[in-house]
């Protein structure tokens, strides 16, 4: 454990008699623990907090989200006392909700392409990748365009390309969303409802 | 029933143990004793897949000792409707049926009606024909030793929760259902829920606080993508999506449009056509006029009778016929029943599109088990995203409530909001249709104006578009409106073009009053935990729908002691008297209470005829629920009928659509659950340590007696497989299930986790769904993930 100065003070004027027992030999987890959480509050006086909605389950829990605005992470999230639905109280996965953020190493962070036939990602740029994903729409849509069905009715279709998703979006990107999906013609449009 | 709140939606069961708390009594049925079970003061078991037998025998135990309330049932539901005389039931079939096509003529169903065209009453609810009669009639069957011989329960426990539930048939009591995926993962799916509707209905328990039939939904959000129409049968608002013998929207909105005869009833739904017009205003803006349709003829039409979802979405792919996939936000190769078809589907595409915050496997479907890179030829493009801390917007939750979040960060790598992708890929296939293209018309004229100054997707942009604007200076009643301004709600969107709503039950969403969807303030001025101004509700932020059926017919709350909602008379002011009104929650509607025969409406305002469906004649497979045995079952026959399952199912019958009831090689009922510490597929908890340690892998759980029949321990590896496929799993050796006696037959059923897949953790194990089968309930499509058979063995050095 590393101390800066200014935390050592504040160690030693909050935690000062565990200080003194270590040097007896006594264990110093909890203390060390208890500066932790001291460093963690002193963080978060400086923290900026915004509230948030849990993204699992649709019982729509709040919490609060505190963000170190020097270092622009996420330092802490909790339940929010405030809300009226779970007044501060979360399950194990809305009290996980941290290990989602940028301090998971495993989130994705790079634009990834696979081609036919290949055995691994290729990182891109996101100007290459949503360029060629649009020249495949346009080359699908074309190629499989309904303008008829059986009885001649018009119908202007595409059945050859499909959409899945998604219930984890905001209500703001799941409206343009499906208005890009239909104004391309896409009838299979599907989500986690159906499953 | 049909969920276990406590273990997947925990912190809903805070408040379910703050109402035993009150002296309220908790009820759980469910297959296993569950986390909720052991908060119960009653439990009872039923095997999978027997829902509506258990509650058909609640509803003729209802009838029977008449622990219904009478004056709901008649002045509230269609009880009192005459059936016309075409209706029949016999044996497991309604009068329609045609078992070419697996499907019914709805019209066999139809009322009788007046010749003002009003549907024929009996308020005595004696004419034999009257839907009460025909409802003691059908659930006459359903005795408590038939339906324990169906359902497995006891019938002392059977009738225990018969009697405590039938009690909240009277004015001072409430009783309410939280179900989940337990019933709507059916082949009956549907008729489950309905088969509680209509007890909700006979014990005046809809409409009220405490009441109502609540879907526990499973995605932070996928009350809002319904919402919002991101499925092949709704457009946003739920307008039914138009079909191509529909040739122009005159056609598609008489179509959409119900009437009705009734003077007594508000048919709000007759109020369409003014969202279809305001919806197409916001589709294409300037361009939808009224000389083209308002741009009714860009939208894709679907054959009348087509069905685009999600089980014959993926039969398409696995025939090859779809060639370009967006996975957006979801992990089908893992969420899709038999999956091993959906991974097999994927590797038939030309291009899928993956976007999520972690690697998935469904993006990397082709470096799965099994399966050999080389031979798929199919290109994937993962787009990284924003988490929901990571950008702003809005979600709705099981109440409605749609409630505001912030962006506390940005995004790590290049990851982004989904809105900013949308956004920037719409560009990029915009850009090349300017050039040329196949019916370029709806991409060109798309409104596709959601950024903001520097460019970014713009959340409070779209927001406001759902809410709608007004498109030109109006005149309505005495008020004028400004060209530009928020539309204040729905009631006074327009059919002629001078209103734009993205999505009408959100109007007044985001309003001149602001984000009302951001609010913070907790005044609760009924003390019922509505919070007015917290977030905001749609409909017009009603927190109880349907809640003047809390009423009497003066508008005086059933229960003067959790009034949701009472009629005031107006005071009279120099001699006149003034209007009344209706205080509390928001009302479904103006009008006063139903003893005033000419102004008063009917309460259920979404119901052509005003009343509520106890006999529903719009679903494909039935009026009434009828209990069908799931499409793999234990049982050689169904006890109730010579109709053995859903004769309106879809049954696909390609290579790999297999299924076999009945089959000694798979003898035990399999079921499928979720863990409080994993969501979903797992996609995201997964990858989280803190949650991984808690729940590591894989497992199934069976009863005592059925691991000693197959000689297993608990910790050991066991296989488990159905004619669809197979995985290995951590057996749990447990007392919370336990055998079902199904007639003079031993049961056995076994469950599962959904949660887990190849990618991550390692040997965490498989998808459950490997197992499910890709049958689907006939009205929704939903598969039956609930109920199919499985075997279960020891396996080789498995300790």
């Amino acid at each position: 454990m590393t101390v800066s100065r200014r935390e050592f003070l504040v160690i030693s004027g909050v935690a000062g008699a565990g200080l003194a027992l270590s040097s007896l030999g006594i264990d110093m987890g909890p203390v060390k623990a208890y500066a932790q959480e001291l460093k963690k509050i002193d963080k978060m006086k400086s923290a900026k907090q915004s509230t948030t909605i849990c993204p699992y389950c649709a019982v729509g829990c709040g919490l609060i989200c505190s963000t170190d605005t020097k270092a622009k992470t996420i330092i802490n999230i909790e339940g929010d006392p405030d809300h009226p639905i779970n007044e501060g109280a979360l399950c194990a996965k809305g009290a996980s909700l941290f290990q989602t953020t940028s301090n998971n190493s495993d989130r994705l962070k790079k634009v990834l392409y696979r081609a036919p036939g290949s055995d691994k990602w290729q990182e891109k740029s996101w100007e290459w990748a949503l360029g060629e994903i649009a020249k495949r729409v346009k080359a699908t849509r074309d190629g499989n365009f309904i303008e008829k069905n059986a009885k001649g009715e018009t119908v202007n279709r595409v059945e050859a390309i499909a959409h899945i998703g998604s219930a984890a979006l905001d209500n703001e990107e799941l409206w343009p969303l499906q208005a890009m999906m239909r104004a391309l013609g896409l009838v299979y449009i599907e989500h986690q409802a159906r499953i | 029933m049909g969920s276990n709140a406590a273990a997947n939606h925990p912190i809903s069961m805070k408040w379910v143990q703050k109402a035993k708390d009150n002296g309220g009594i908790l009820i759980s049925v469910d297959p296993r004793y569950t986390q909720t079970s052991t908060k119960a003061d009653i439990y009872a078991p039923l095997r999978s897949g027997t829902d509506i037998p258990f509650l058909g025998g609640m509803i003729k135990y209802i009838l029977d000792n008449e622990k219904y309330f009478k004056d709901y049932v008649v002045n509230y539901t269609n009880a009192s409707f005459i059936v016309g005389p075409k209706f029949d039931f016999q044996d497991g079939l309604f009068a329609g049926y045609d078992p070419k096509t697996r499907s019914y003529d709805k019209t066999f169903w139809a009322f009788e009606r007046e010749q003002d065209d009003r549907v024929k009453r009996d308020d005595t609810l004696q004419d034999p024909r009257c839907v009460y009669q025909l409802l003691k009639k059908h659930y006459s069957r359903y005795t408590p030793e038939l339906v324990s011989s169906i359902t497995g329960t006891p019938v002392p426990d059977l009738l225990k929760v018969y009697e405590a539930y039938a009690s909240t048939g009277t004015k001072d009591k409430a009783g309410t259902i939280m179900y989940a995926m337990g019933w709507t993962q059916h082949t009956v799916g549907v008729q489950n829920i309905r088969t509680m509707c209509m007890i909700q209905l006979l014990l005046g328990n809809m409409g009220i606080a405490g009441g109502g039939v609540n879907a526990l939904r499973g995605e932070a959000n996928v009350q809002g993508s319904t919402d919002q129409g991101l499925l092949f049968h709704i457009l946003p608002g739920y307008l039914a999506y138009p079909r191509a013998n529909q040739a122009n929207m005159e056609a598609y909105l008489k179509a959409i449009t119900p009437k009705t005869a009734e003077p007594m009833s508000a048919n709000w739904p007759q109020n369409l056509p003014k969202y279809f017009v305001s919806l197409m205003k916001t589709f294409w803006g300037d361009k939808a006029t009224k000389e083209n349709d308002f741009g009714y003829g860009w939208l894709p039409k679907l054959d009348a009778g087509q069905n685009c979802s999600w089980l014959n979405l993926f039969d398409a792919m696995y025939e090859g016929k779809i060639k370009g996939f967006f996975a957006w936000g979801q992990n089908p190769a893992c969420s899709g029943a038999n999956a091993h078809k959906v991974r097999q589907a994927l590797g038939k595409l030309d291009w899928l599109v993956n976007l999520n915050i972690f690697d998935n496997e469904t993006g990397s479907f082709w470096k799965g088990p099994g399966i050999d890179p080389k031979k798929i030829k199919t290109e994937v493009f993962m787009l990284p995203c924003a988490a929901s801390v990571e950008k702003e917007g809005s979600i709705s939750n099981s109440g409605r409530w749609a409630q505001w979040r912030y962006k506390a960060v940005d995004a790590p790598g290049m990851a982004k909001p989904d809105g900013d992708i949308l956004v920037e890929l719409f560009d990029k296939i915009r850009a090349l249709y300017k050039k040329d293209g196949k019916f370029p018309e709806p991409i060109l004229n798309l409104k596709w104006d959601y950024v903001d100054a520097k460019g970014h997707f713009d959340p409070h942009n779209v927001a406001k578009e759902i809410n709608g604007y007004f498109l030109k200076d109006v005149k309505i009643g005495e008020t004028e409106y400004k060209k530009g301004t928020p539309v204040p709600g729905f009631a006074l969107l327009q059919a002629d073009g001078s209103t734009s709503s993205g999505n009408w039950i959100y109007s007044q969403s985001y309003n001149a009053a602001g984000n009302n969807m951001a609010r913070r303030k907790k005044d609760d001025p009924t003390g019922l935990g509505l919070y007015p101004e917290w977030s905001w509700a749609w409909p017009v932020n009603r927190r109880i729908i349907y809640n003047r059926a809390s009423t009497d017919l003066n508008g005086q709350p059933w229960n003067p002691k959790r009034a949701l909602l009472k009629w005031e008379e107006g005071k009279e002011v120099d001699g006149k008297k003034q209007p009344g009104k209706w205080v509390g929650d928001i009302p479904d509607g103006p009008w006063p209470p139903m003893s005033d025969t000419k102004a008063g409406r009917y309460p259920f305002i979404m119901k052509p005829d005003g009343l509520a469906s106890i006999f529903g004649p719009g679903l494909v497979d039935g009026p009434f629920p009828e209990h069908y045995e799931p499409l793999e079952c234990p049982v050689p026959k169904n006890a109730l009928s010579s109709q053995f399952t859903n004769p309106t199912i879809k049954i696909f019958s390609g290579s790999m659509d297999k299924h076999l009831t009945c089959d000694p090689r798979f003898p035990f009922v399999g079921t499928t659950y979720r863990v409080t510490e994993h969501w979903q597929t797992g996609i995201m908890t997964r990858w989280q340590p803190w949650l991984i340690e808690a729940q590591p892998q894989m497992f199934v759980e069976m009863s005592e007696e059925l691991a000693k029949l197959r000689g297993i321990k608990n910790g050991e590896k066991v296989k488990v497989s159905s004619v669809r496929g197979e995985l290995e799993a951590v057996a749990i050796v447990t007392t919370r299930f336990r055998p079902f006696k199904i007639g003079d037959v031993t049961v056995h059923e076994v469950g599962m986790p959904w949660c887990f897949g190849w990618m991550t953790p390692k040997n965490g194990g498989e998808s459950v769904n490997l197992l499910t089968p890709n049958v689907g309930d006939p009205n929704t499509m939903i598969p039956e993930s609930k109920a199919f058979m499985v075997n279960v063995t020891k396996m080789e050095g498995g300790a």
